[in-house]
Formats: structure tokens, C-alpha cells, sequence
């Protein structure tokens, strides 16, 4: 399991009720969170959830206006970018455009007074790991997003840096390059052994790379955890509703939804809602514990599988996937239906 | 032909007659005046006092512009990137000085420099100097008076290429830890280079026209072209000479705006 091996780790980073205000405005508040050397973790949150300031206040391009900072236990809060010395991808990746690709990742490099031999021999592996020799004497305008991207690696990595933080470096491509980049991504997490933070949000993206996923909203940390965790257990319901489709069902308070009675889990004491996520949704057969009836309001054909939109007496909506190839004849809008669901599939929230 | 071309008619008539006509004038006098022939344009650049005058405009032009140029660049950087009191400080020296008009302002420096000026004046209570010092009509004043004027025109095309420097970039640099130096010599100074080249450009063909301030503060010690021609039009008749003269400084401003503008342009891509 990726979460055992994570705390067989030691922790490298450790922010510890960290929160950050501009002027009035509450970015972020009480953050505190470990970090454990060589994990991938993602910063996941919708636009204004206070993840990218997380991570700058990471890098030390801003200040913490409450909390510590701790690398490696050492109290790091006062340290400037450069003293923490971390590799960072811009969002828009922040190349230099007057200098050719090898120029751009011997910066950092020249700035630590290496010499030229040792500079020459580091920039043309890097070059080499990113995948683009040929074009080192371009400059950034001359290449495509994809191969800025890369570059962007490249200079951050090429001093060797602890940690690597990722703005949002992949929010700029289209879908394919992405998911290629993605790949590549991975790959070079796998070779370096870098602990990689990395700012997203895209719940797919997240949920594909990382180790581990944070989950930002209203400048709150809500939930920690491994891609499966925070997806099948998710701790609230932004949580559950922010990564992938979800039902909520709202519980009538006599253990049941809308007057016809169910299994809850175990946790359900005290919460208002039930959620289950569409996959683990079916159409009820005959002898199904939970059973819910619902009118179908529409259905998507998707060309494997269906889409179905369903509504409860309660007029809540719920969504389902049906397998095209097999089972009874499609049922009709506006059908009399059953839902079922397995009680260690649902949540309550 | 489209018929909306015939818009631009009336431009095209009032630049033709204020502007081109005038022009074919000139270049008529200058091969005929006072007898049909080259022979303007040979004594022209054969004439040691013209030559001299020639080489002076060139060498007061590059002065004033590398001085104007420099002086506009640290302006611009206080008035982009400073503190907003400092901006707006900034914003006012640079502003008002660009409204006045330049007779004003070569008399300004005149009533400044002169021997019984206020700089001469100050310096004589303070008992550093016994005799003034002869801060006008030489190449000097022309220098101070032409900058100054010039500074406004080369603070716009550098305040562009200021405000387009991406600000991720320098907390890129700064993060990798290249100190404030490195940062603006090998980051800052080479992505604001189109803007440097602009403001040299536009500096560099106003100057090489002047005629107020040099005429003003170089107190006919320092003739410029300009200042040329109108002696051969005005105190010397001699308007195939002054033709001539024109001719051959709006082909030297021309080929200069060429081959900069071709660096220019590559440095655009």
C-alpha cells in the first residue's frame, strides 16, 4: 500500500498551524501538514482555495503571517526562496526569453559559481532527461508549450534540489500533451527520488500522480490522505463532492430516505446526508438489501455504457453508469425504477 | 479599387502638397542652385567647416543619446518599479518638464549655466570658485540642454518594455539565488533591450534636428546641422547649399533608422 510506505518515511517538511493573510483577507488558515521525503504530493483545490500561496509559502516567495515551517526538523518559517534552496515550475514556467534552453538551465547552476566543465556536463544531462536534445541553443519563443515545460523541469531540477514545487505546470497544454507530460512527470519522480509538491486543479491529474493528495478549500486544509483514501473516504462533503460524481441522498432522520428505509453505515450518527458514488450504484435486482425507487429522467448514451439520470420521490438526482452490452432492454425516460447500493459502499456526510 | 480607398484622399493631398511638394523643391535646389550639377553636394562634403559641423552633430547626437538614454533607463526603473511615493514622484518629473516648451527650457538652463546664473552664483557664495565657470555656449550646455529635453521621449518605449518584463521571471532568478546584480544585469537589462533600442532610436534621429537649444546654449560656438542650414538660408543666401544639406541629413537619418530598425526587428522576434 502507497500509504504504508509513506510513513515508513521520514518526514521531511512539516508546516505546523501555518496561515497567511493579505490585508484583511484570510488565504489560508491553520495549516498543518507533514510531508515525507521522496512522496508526490498534490495541492488539490478549486481557484482561490488558498493551495498555490500554500505552496509559495513553501518556497519562500511569501511570508507566513502565522505558524512554522520546519524542513528536515530545522525551523525554516524565516528562510528566504534561496536559502530553502527548492526547485520551482512556474505557472507559465517563468523561462528567461533571451537565453537559448542550455543558457536557461546553467542559470541556476552559474549562480552557485560551479564550474564551466561541471555546468557543461549538468546541463547537457538534464537536457538529455527532458527529452530535449537538439534544441539546446533554442530560446523558449522558438518552442512549443510542451518543450518550454520541459525546460522549466529541467532548470529546476538541474541544481538538485531537496524538493521540487509544481504550480499548476500542466494548465497551459491541451489534453493529449498533457497526459504525456503527466507520464513524464512520473517517470522522473520515480528516477530522482525528489519530493515533488504539486499544485493542481484537476482532480483526474491528482489523482493519477500523487502519493498522497491535500485538499484545499476556503483556504482550509480539508482532508490528507492517499488517492483511494480521500476518494472512497471522504472525510466531508466538499470533499466527496469535489473529486468525481457523487449521490447525496439527505436522510429523513428515521433512518431512512424519504419515508422508505435503509441500511446506514456506521458512521451515519448525527450526519444529514448519504453518499454514494455512481459506480457503486446499480439498478436494484430482486433479494438487494437498499433499495430506493427513483423515475429515470434521462439517459445519456456514452457507447460502452449509458448514463442514467434518475430522480428520488424526494426530487433529488442521482447518476448511474449501465453497461450497454449485456442485461435487460434499455429501460424508457420517465420509467419506474430501483436503485440499489452495497451499505460499505455509501458514507454518510 | 475599392471604393473606399478615396478615404484617404484627403491625407494623401495634404501630405503631397505640405510635404512632398516642398520636398521635390528642395531636391530641385540642391542640383540646381546656384548652377545645375553635383557641385552643391561635392563642396558640401568637401567643405572642412561643413565637415566639421557634420561630424559634430554626429558625435553631440551620440553623446546626448547614450546620456538621455541612460538617464531615462534608472527614471524609468524608479518611476515602473519604485514605491508608489516614488513612483508619483517620479511621474511628475517626468511629466512636467515634457510640457513645457523647449525655448523655455533652453532659456531654464540658459538663466541655470550662464556666467551670472544661478549655478555660477551659488558656487561663488559658497566660496568654491573665484570666476565663473564657462558652463554655456559650448558643446557642454548643448549636451546638458538637448538630454534634458530628450529624456521624456526615451522614458515611454523603456516604460513599455518595463511593464512587459514577466514579474515570475525575476522570482524565478531570485529564487535560484542570483543575487540583486546578476538579476538585473543577466535578467532585467537583456528583457528590457527592445526598449532600449527604441528609446536610442527615437533619441538619436530627434537629436540629429535639434536646432533651439544648440543654437540657444551654444551660443554659435557649437553649430549643428541644423543651425547650418539656416545660416545658409538666412544670414548667407546660399540655398543650394542648405538643400543639399537637408537632402544629405534625411538620407543619414534615414539609413540610420533602417539598419536600427532591422536590429530592432530581429530583436522583436
Amino acid at each position: 500500500m502507497k500509504s504504508e510506505a509513506i510513513v515508513a518515511n521520514t518526514t521531511q517538511i512539516e508546516a505546523r498551524s501555518v496561515g497567511k493573510k493579505f490585508g484583511k483577507f484570510h488565504a489560508l488558515r491553520d495549516i498543518s501538514l507533514e510531508i515525507a521525503e521522496g512522496e508526490f504530493l498534490s495541492l488539490l483545490g478549486p481557484s482561490g482555495s488558498g493551495k498555490t500561496t500554500f505552496l509559495t509559502l513553501l518556497g519562500g516567495y511569501e511570508n507566513t503571517t502565522s505558524g512554522q515551517l520546519f524542513l528536515e526538523g530545522q525551523d525554516m518559517t524565516g528562510w528566504t526562496a534561496n536559502q530553502r534552496g527548492f526547485g520551482m515550475v512556474f505557472q507559465g514556467y517563468a523561462l528567461f526569453p533571451h537565453l537559448t534552453v542550455a543558457e536557461n538551465i546553467a542559470f541556476p547552476l552559474k549562480v552557485q559559481k560551479r564550474s564551466k566543465a561541471q555546468i557543461a556536463d549538468r546541463v547537457a544531462q538534464m537536457v538529455e532527461m527532458v527529452g530535449l536534445s537538439g534544441h539546446e541553443n533554442k530560446k523558449p519563443k522558438a518552442l512549443s508549450g510542451g518543450q518550454q515545460q520541459r525546460v522549466a523541469l529541467a532548470r529546476a531540477l538541474a541544481y538538485e534540489p531537496k524538493v521540487l514545487l509544481l504550480d499548476e505546470p500542466f494548465s497551459a497544454l491541451d489534453k493529449n500533451l498533457r497526459g504525456q507530460m503527466q507520464e513524464e512527470l512520473r517517470r522522473l519522480h520515480r528516477e530522482l527520488g525528489t519530493t515533488f509538491v504539486f499544485v493542481t486543479h484537476d482532480q483526474e491529474e491528482a489523482l493519477a500522480l500523487s502519493s498522497r493528495i491535500a485538499i484545499f478549500n476556503h483556504g482550509a486544509l480539508q482532508q490528507v490522505g492517499t488517492p483511494d483514501e480521500v476518494y472512497e473516504r471522504p472525510a466531508n462533503r466538499f470533499t466527496a463532492e469535489f473529486l468525481g460524481d457523487i449521490n447525496i441522498l439527505t436522510l429523513d432522520g428515521t433512518s431512512g430516505v424519504a419515508g422508505t428505509p435503509i441500511q446506514l453505515p456506521v458512521n451515519a450518527v448525527g450526519l444529514g446526508h448519504l453518499a454514494v458514488r455512481p459506480e457503486h450504484m446499480r439498478l436494484a435486482a430482486e433479494g438487494d438489501a437498499n433499495q430506493l425507487p427513483v423515475r429515470l429522467r434521462d439517459r445519456v448514451y456514452l457507447g460502452s455504457k449509458s448514463r442514467l439520470l434518475l430522480e428520488t420521490q424526494a426530487g433529488e438526482e442521482l447518476m448511474l453508469y449501465l453497461d450497454n452490452g449485456a442485461g435487460p432492454a434499455a429501460p424508457q425516460t420517465g420509467a419506474e425504477l430501483r436503485v440499489a447500493w452495497d451499505v460499505q459502499d455509501s458514507f454518510a456526510v | 479599387m475599392r471604393a473606399y480607398l478615396f478615404l484617404i484622399c484627403p491625407v494623401l493631398l495634404f501630405l503631397g502638397g505640405s510635404y512632398l511638394l516642398p520636398f521635390l523643391g528642395i531636391m530641385q535646389l540642391s542640383f540646381t542652385d546656384p548652377e545645375p550639377g553635383l557641385g552643391q553636394y561635392s563642396h558640401v562634403l568637401s567643405d572642412p567647416l561643413t565637415l566639421s559641423v557634420i561630424w559634430r552633430t554626429l558625435r553631440i547626437c551620440v553623446i546626448v543619446t547614450a546620456v538621455s538614454v541612460a538617464a531615462a533607463y534608472i527614471i524609468t526603473l524608479l518611476w515602473v518599479r519604485g514605491r508608489p511615493l516614488v513612483r508619483s514622484l517620479t511621474e511628475l518629473c517626468i511629466m512636467i518638464p515634457f510640457w513645457i516648451s523647449v525655448l523655455s527650457r533652453a532659456f531654464g538652463w540658459m538663466s541655470m549655466l550662464s556666467n551670472r546664473g544661478l549655478l555660477n552664483t551659488w558656487l561663488k557664495d559658497l566660496g568654491l570658485i573665484e570666476t565663473s565657470l564657462q558652463l554655456t555656449r559650448n558643446e557642454f550646455a548643448v549636451i546638458i540642454g538637448m538630454s534634458h529635453y530628450l529624456i521624456p521621449f526615451a522614458v515611454f518605449p523603456l516604460a513599455t518594455a518595463m511593464r512587459n518584463v514577466d514579474e515570475r521571471v525575476l522570482t524565478a532568478a531570485d529564487g535560484m539565488g542570483a543575487s540583486r546584480m546578476r538579476i538585473f544585469w543577466q535578467v532585467f537589462l537583456p528583457m528590457t533591450a527592445s526598449g532600449i533600442m527604441g528609446a536610442t532610436l527615437l533619441v538619436f534621429v530627434f537629436s540629429v534636428g535639434f536646432f533651439v537649444t544648440p543654437a540657444l546654449l551654444g551660443g554659435g560656438q557649437s553649430v549643428l546641422i541644423a543651425e547650418l542650414i539656416y545660416l545658409w538660408i538666412f544670414q548667407i543666401p546660399q540655398w543650394g547649399m542648405a538643400a543639399a544639406m537637408s537632402v544629405i541629413l534625411m538620407l543619414a537619418v534615414g539609413g540610420i533608422l533602417v539598419l536600427l530598425m532591422r536590429r530592432y526587428g530581429e530583436m522583436a522576434k
